[in-house]
């Protein structure tokens, strides 16, 4: 059991050390990324099925007992997060087997994928709040390598903006870790949730809590921290992106739901309407960024940002329903947004660029792609039966419980607006006439082809068994939710039943 | 003794703060060498200073003495300098690319991911509007 917990953290661990020695031949790397992959899916969906009713896993490293040593927890959220990280995980590696693939492995692409792959399950499995920042910099760091991974000039200006801004927020966390340290003594965070709401210096520990929203918030690509997003993602090569944007913000975002939810849920009606305002701020600017750009990477990059707002109505309403809004939003969004990421690189190769103004007439020469893209385009908009019709739903309906009308006005119209965007590539990409100058398509071979298309094509299936057969993932994310607002239960889990106080809590 | 960590822990922050606005990416590193050099005096500050008794178990002793120094700040500053040296490498190293790839260590003359946007060029007329306009 303690070695199922482990797993997420193990087999990327042994996955990037195996790639890193045979450096030189990305024929050997392949096949050890791709088992790696989908063995890590594995151990994630029977973690999914022993949380699946509630139950709270923990394991504690080297056999410390709970607050002194580091202590993994993997729940119900955890679970759904490591599975869905598998998923992508699996899809990127095959896709990552398609065009200009050689180029990659040989600068590295495979033992820095699997280290960001480490980080992400790290993020998802610990339930320390030092360990918690110690992955965000195994990630940030592979994000880094990753992200200049072709060395262009494009790639190292994006880079440069991307490391200098993600450098100065994750500094944000640890100085606030330094600080919640001092004013409770521990780092574990079910005792941090004992202790918190008995801190004599509440406002202290508010400021805390603030400098933590700043952190993840430039994680998590939040309104008015994201400008390193639009900046840098564009940048990166496809699979790169489509990682990236499956995964980076959203560890950012589960590190807000877990800390909100657990450590400082005493102070949810002061964090409440800041989480609100952050939320609608954050969906409005990045659906009207995607608006004016016609670079397919732009847009899908700043509706990311619009995206990241729905998932913060959870913790700014803190109702189950909402956080299981929040919940169901992080799972479609992540194979959507990814499956779009890997859309716009077939149709690049297809057309031979990703500017929408120089490219066009793909519903004529290649109506399945056409089919393809409709899917999550449409599922991104939140146009039913797809996922994103049910995970809006949810969000705008708990919005309507909580009476926060304007809340519920506002994600409605961002919808349309994302719809608007989705048109856009549509009109642009597929309908309109090919310019008579424009760029001819990229060669490549059918094995490419294949390794382009299939993840497409499951990502899809996905989005529409998402949207048809919603009721298990609806109960998933509703048990989830429960559990995450189930702190005591937590605490217990993790500290034992009656766990003693220490004589001297504060250092 | 906290009181003097307290004030320098301020100035650094102050100090990285000014050199984080600067448009040159060298100055920005140092900026970030001195915010991550503030930090890591902030936690040893909240992590109690005073006792200069090493955090070790007497011989036959079941715990620690109770005025020992706390060494868990002092592992926490050690696992972060050690991360902050990896990412302030990694980071030089991209300068020093950068430089390599645009001849300045200027941000604000590097515009490569985003380039301004062109303003828009008012189209030429149409012909047969250009020729009735010309006739007129």
């Amino acid at each position: 059991m303690a070695l199922l917990l482990v797993a997420p953290i193990l087999i990327p661990l042994l996955a990037a050390a195996l790639t890193a020695l045979f450096w030189h031949r990305p024929e050997v790397q392949r096949p050890i990324g791709l088992a790696a992959s989908a063995a890590l899916l594995g151990a994630a969906l029977m973690l999914l099925a022993r949380t699946a009713d509630g139950a709270v896993l923990v394991t504690q490293m080297g056999n410390w007992a709970a607050p002194f040593g580091i202590s993994l927890v993997i729940d119900l959220f955890s679970a759904i997060m490591l599975v869905i990280t598998g998923l992508m995980a699996l899809a990127v590696s095959i896709y990552a087997l398609g065009p200009a693939s050689i180029e990659r492995d040989r600068a590295g692409f495979q033992p820095l994928f699997h280290s960001l792959i480490l980080g992400v399950c790290g993020s998802f499995s610990t339930g320390d709040i030092f360990n918690l920042y110690v992955w965000f910099e195994v990630m940030l760091i592979a994000s880094f390598g990753l992200l200049v991974l072709e060395r262009t000039r494009e790639q190292l200006d994006g880079g440069i903006r991307y490391v200098v801004l993600n450098l100065i927020g994750t500094t944000m966390f640890l100085l606030a870790v330094g600080l919640l340290y001092g004013l409770t003594g521990t780092l574990n965070f079910a005792d941090l949730a004992r202790i918190a709401p008995t801190v004599e210096n509440q406002g202290a520990l508010a400021a805390v809590g603030m400098l933590l929203l700043v952190a993840f918030g430039a994680k998590a690509a939040l309104f008015p921290l994201f400008n390193w997003l639009p900046a840098a993602y564009h940048t990166a090569s496809m699979p790169v992106a489509a990682i990236f944007a499956a995964l980076l913000t959203k560890v950012g975002v589960y590190a807000i739901i877990r800390v909100f939810t657990l450590v400082f849920a005493h102070e949810a009606g002061f964090f409440g309407p800041v989480f609100l305002a952050v939320a609608v701020a954050t969906m409005v600017t990045g659906v009207l960024g995607a608006a004016m750009h016609y670079d397919i990477r732009k847009i899908l990059s700043f509706h990311i940002i619009s995206q990241i707002g729905y998932m913060l109505v959870g913790v700014a309403l803190m109702t189950p329903l909402a956080i299981a809004g929040s919940i169901l939003y992080i799972v479609h969004h992540i194979i959507v947004k990814a499956n779009l990421f890997l859309l716009a690189g077939a149709i690049r190769q297809e057309t031979g660029s990703f500017a929408l103004k120089r490219i066009g007439g793909l519903w004529a020469i290649k109506p399945l792609l056409g089919v393809m893209f409709l899917v999550p385009a449409l599922s991104l908009a939140g146009i039913p039966p797809l996922s994103g019709f049910w995970g809006k739903l949810v969000v705008i309906r708990s919005g309507l419980e909580a009476e926060a009308y304007w809340l519920a006005g506002i994600a409605l119209a961002v919808g349309v607006l994302t719809l608007y965007s989705m048109i856009k590539i549509w009109n642009e990409a597929f309908w309109k006439a090919l310019p008579e100058d424009g760029p001819s398509p990229l060669p490549w071979n059918a094995r490419e082809r294949l390794a382009t298309y299939a993840p497409i094509v499951v990502l899809g299936g996905m989005t529409i068994t998402i949207g048809l057969l919603t009721e298990p993932f609806a109960a998933l994310s509703i048990e989830a939710a429960e559990s995450l607002l189930d702190r005591n239960a937590y605490i217990a889990a993790v500290l034992g039943p009656d766990a003693p106080r220490l004589a001297e809590i504060k250092p | 003794m906290s009181t003097v960590f307290i004030v320098m822990v301020g100035m650094l922050t102050a100090a990285s703060i000014y050199m984080f606005l600067a448009r040159d990416l060298p100055r920005v590193l140092i900026g970030f060498v001195l915010l991550g050099t503030a930090t890591n005096l902030a936690i040893f500050v909240a992590g109690r200073v005073g006792s200069m008794l090493p955090p070790l178990v007497e011989p036959g002793a079941k715990a620690l003495a109770a005025e020992a120094a706390n060494p868990l700040p002092q592992a926490l500053i050690l696992t972060a300098i050690v991360i902050g040296f990896g990412l302030t490498a990694f980071a030089l190293m991209l300068v020093v690319k950068a430089y390599g790839a645009f001849a300045t260590i200027s941000i604000e003359e590097v515009d490569e991911a985003e380039p301004r946007p062109v303003k828009p060029q008012p189209e030429p007329l149409a012909p047969a509007f250009r020729q009735k306009q010309e006739a007129a």
